[in-house]
């Protein structure tokens, strides 16, 4: 196959289980995000529009969302003669096989597929954030710096340092040292799980990784602690912008409803650097009669009889009339009935919320289970 | 059933009462219902049917169609075995034999496999089962199926069209005219067809030598007394877009849920091109009633019983009422629309009023990016 400058790889095994039930039944980067969009999308996206044309995809848990939502590449205009998208499960050899024991073992299993590209450069991805980024802009600096891998990182506060990993520099912005949760941060540069890999040093590293029975095979923890002994050039590449790792239901919450705002630094409504998706044709919107409508964000097939405030409705939902939606979150196919309160809730997926049920109370997050049927309450 | 059956396309369709929105493109590829275009809805009913060769017969003026239809991949028409076949020829009419470009033409339709042909126009919009009219059509053992409508306002819709004289009773045609909008009942003529796909072609050679019709439907229609014409009434809904006046009115229809539900929410989807916009926004003390809005728009003013495209801008104080507003439209703060038309990438200014009517819509016509 020909030969390419970088290829990507996108870790997409991760369960997510401060996210359930949101991952009961699919692993973290699919689940649904901003109005019309699954989590790795952003990543995705981020590739197409920064000209990466051959992407792994590694999945190990529940990836059946995963694979119907990727399909051939599609939407991200990966559907290509030479590279496109592959998903990357683990898989039997006649050695036996084994699950991904960890980010780097999971590469390391597919060493064969970057092969085929011969790059000079690997991208890795997590594909469990929200951000757009240009990659370019980072190989460029990888490529200046003469460096043999550039993580990128992004300035925390203080306070939340001590739950990342993080990068110590001498300010040049070369790593020094990496911590991993440090309860004592002494940087608050931290590692967004974005590297960049001269590909064939790299190899050699996760070949010495793989031999090592005490390793706990990720990149974190091993690989680039075991670069930085070896005294290798790594380079921290600050990103300036938004970035979000939706964890836990809280965060979700809070990142799907930073895109209210118009000018939002997700930069949702920048169509320069656009989100793909793979979505169902449906018809336009319709926000009836006696429905108020304000700050929210509304998309396909919806039919908005209610009221809807400072909330997200996915495609093809239905609010009734004398419905009340609240800094809410309501996901695909859901029906909210009239006399339906939803304040501060997320409803999951084809739910239907019959009449005079109230889910929430503004203050604590409520999370209603996809398919579910809340029956008729008659409040007194 | 579906490999026994092609689908022709003839798009010599009559534009002269909507002139100001297919200046730039084809009828067939006018935006509508705030994010189809026109042929959607006729190209989504064979593909439903599982008619997967489809032809097009365009004229010149087809840029737009082109760049909508592409390689058919919405329409899952993207195949290696028939698939999507766009002939744009300089041509006005397949059963025009001036041009030289019918060799090619009546190649496809020897070398396609089907049998039969459901030759069709684009601008009537519905939603149609057409396995049901192939049903009647090999039930009847006729020549020729024609689909009609019943419908009570012909004297304001529907200008122009076949009317059919029907026989109720046998289901038969047994007469054929045009509406010239005298009277208000009328059997219109939806220009769907079925029949064999020989047929065709004997009728287009025997034309070629006698040049008696320039248009294929006439020509179709002229064989009532030699070929056995089995009626098949459609009982749905149905808009004829050949008018400003048909177009703003099956635009507001959409508007209406039993309208809305039966052309977009049955078994039968209605596919179209996807553009990969984000949501809509509807900005803090934005005020929206009764609208259908396609993603990518910015609501920031007042929109009532309106159609809004995809990436519109409807700033603040802008009142937009009773219009329909298609793609790339920003309409600045203060302005007042009412009974308007805004084609494609119109910038309204500031304070700017239009104002029309239903019969009289007010159009802005489309502009071209590269303009100031």
């Amino acid at each position: 196959m020909a030969k390419k400058n970088m290829i990507a790889l996108i870790l997409a095994g991760g369960q997510g289980s401060r996210l359930s039930p949101m991952t009961k039944v699919m692993a973290k980067p699919a689940v649904h995000f901003g109005g019309k969009y699954r989590i790795i999308d952003f990543a995705l996206s981020n590739c197409s529009n920064s000209g990466i044309d051959a992407v792994g995809i590694l999945t190990q848990f529940k990836p059946q969302e995963l694979n119907v939502h990727i399909g051939i590449g599609t939407p991200w205009d990966l559907d290509r003669v030479h590279g496109g998208v592959a998903m990357l499960p683990p898989y039997m050899s006649e050695q036996g096989g084994d699950w991904y024991k960890g980010t780097a073992n999971a590469v390391y299993q597919n060493l064969s597929f970057c092969d085929q590209y011969d790059p000079e450069y690997l991208l890795i991805l997590s594909g469990d954030h929200i951000y757009k980024m240009d990659y370019r802009e980072m190989l460029r600096k990888h490529i200046a710096e003469k460096a043999a891998a550039t993580i990128a990182v992004i300035n925390v506060p203080l306070e939340e340092a001590s739950r990342f990993g993080i990068m110590n520099t001498d300010g040049t912005d070369h790593i020094v040292e990496f911590e991993e949760k440090p309860k004592h941060p002494r940087s608050t540069l931290a590692s967004m799980g974005i590297y960049i890999f001269n590909y064939r040093l790299l190899k050699k590293y996760l070949e010495q990784d793989a031999a090592d029975p005490d390793s706990s095979y990720d990149f974190g923890k091993n690989i680039i602690p075991n670069m930085l002994n070896n005294g290798e050039t790594l380079v921290a590449y600050e990103f300036k912008g938004y970035w979000k790792d939706v964890g836990t239901i809280q965060s979700f919450w809070e990142a799907n409803m930073d895109l209210l705002s118009l000018d939002n630094e997700v930069r949702l409504f920048d169509t320069s650097w656009k989100l793909f998706t793979r979505s169902d044709v449906r018809p336009s919107q319709y926000i009836g009669e006696d429905a108020s409508v304000s700050d929210s964000i509304i998309t396909e097939g919806c039919i908005v009889n209610g009221e809807v405030t400072h909330s997200i409705l996915f495609p093809g939902c239905r609010i009734d009339k004398n419905a009340r939606i609240v800094d809410s979150i309501i996901m695909e196919d859901c029906v909210i009935e009239g006399n339906v309160i939803v304040n501060k809730g997320i409803v999951l997926e084809k739910s239907v919320v019959k009449s005079g049920n109230v889910i929430g109370d503004g203050d604590k997050i409520a999370v209603i289970d996809a398919n579910s049927v809340l029956e008729p309450n008659i409040r007194g | 059933m579906s490999k026994e059956y092609m689908a022709i396309f003839n798009l010599a369709e009559d534009e002269s009462d909507i002139k100001a929105l297919t200046a730039k493109r084809s009828l067939a590829s006018v935006p509508i219902g705030s994010r189809f275009r026109v042929i959607d809805f006729m190209l989504s009913n064979v593909v439903n049917a599982g008619v997967t060769n489809v032809g097009i017969f365009a004229d010149t003026n087809s840029r737009s169609l082109v760049d909508h239809v592409g390689d058919g991949k919405p329409w899952d028409l993207n195949r290696k075995n028939d698939g999507l076949f766009l002939f744009n020829h300089r041509l006005i009419d397949i059963a025009n034999f001036e041009s030289r470009a019918l060799q090619s033409n009546m190649e496809y339709l020897f070398r396609s496999q089907s049998e039969n042909v459901i030759l069709t126009s684009s601008y009537m919009i519905c939603n149609m089962d057409i396995r049901d009219v192939i049903r009647s059509h090999e039930d009847s053992g006729a020549d020729v199926t024609a689909v009609y409508t019943e419908v009570e306002n012909a004297d304001r819709e529907f200008l122009n069209c076949f009317t059919l004289e029907v026989d109720e009773v046998h289901h038969n045609v047994t007469g054929v005219g045009k509406n010239i909008g005298y009277i208000p009942n009328a059997s219109i003529c939806m220009e769907v067809f079925i029949l064999k796909k020989s047929l065709l072609i004997s009728l287009i050679q025997e034309n070629a030598r006698s040049r008696h019709f320039s248009d294929l439907y006439s020509l179709l229609l002229s064989k009532l007394n030699v070929l056995n014409f089995n009626a098949y009434r459609f009982d749905g809904y149905v808009a004829c877009i050949n008018s400003k006046s048909g177009y703003f009115k099956a635009n507001m229809d959409m508007l209406r849920m039993d309208v809305s539900s039966e052309l977009f929410r049955s078994k039968r989807p209605v596919y179209t091109k996807i553009k990969d916009e984000p949501p809509t926004i509807y900005v803090k003390g934005c005020r929206v009633s009764n609208s259908l809005v396609a993603d990518g728009s910015i609501i920031k003013g007042t929109v009532r019983n309106s159609i809004i495209g995809r990436f519109v801008v409807v700033e603040e104080d802008a009142l937009v009422e009773d219009s329909i507003i298609l793609q790339n439209v920003q309409i600045r703060s203060g302005a007042k629309l009412s009974g308007a038309i805004i084609d494609k990438n119109v910038v309204i200014s500031e304070n700017a009023e239009f104002k029309g009517n239903e019969y009289f819509p007010t159009i802005v016509e489309k502009r071209n990016v590269y303009l100031p």
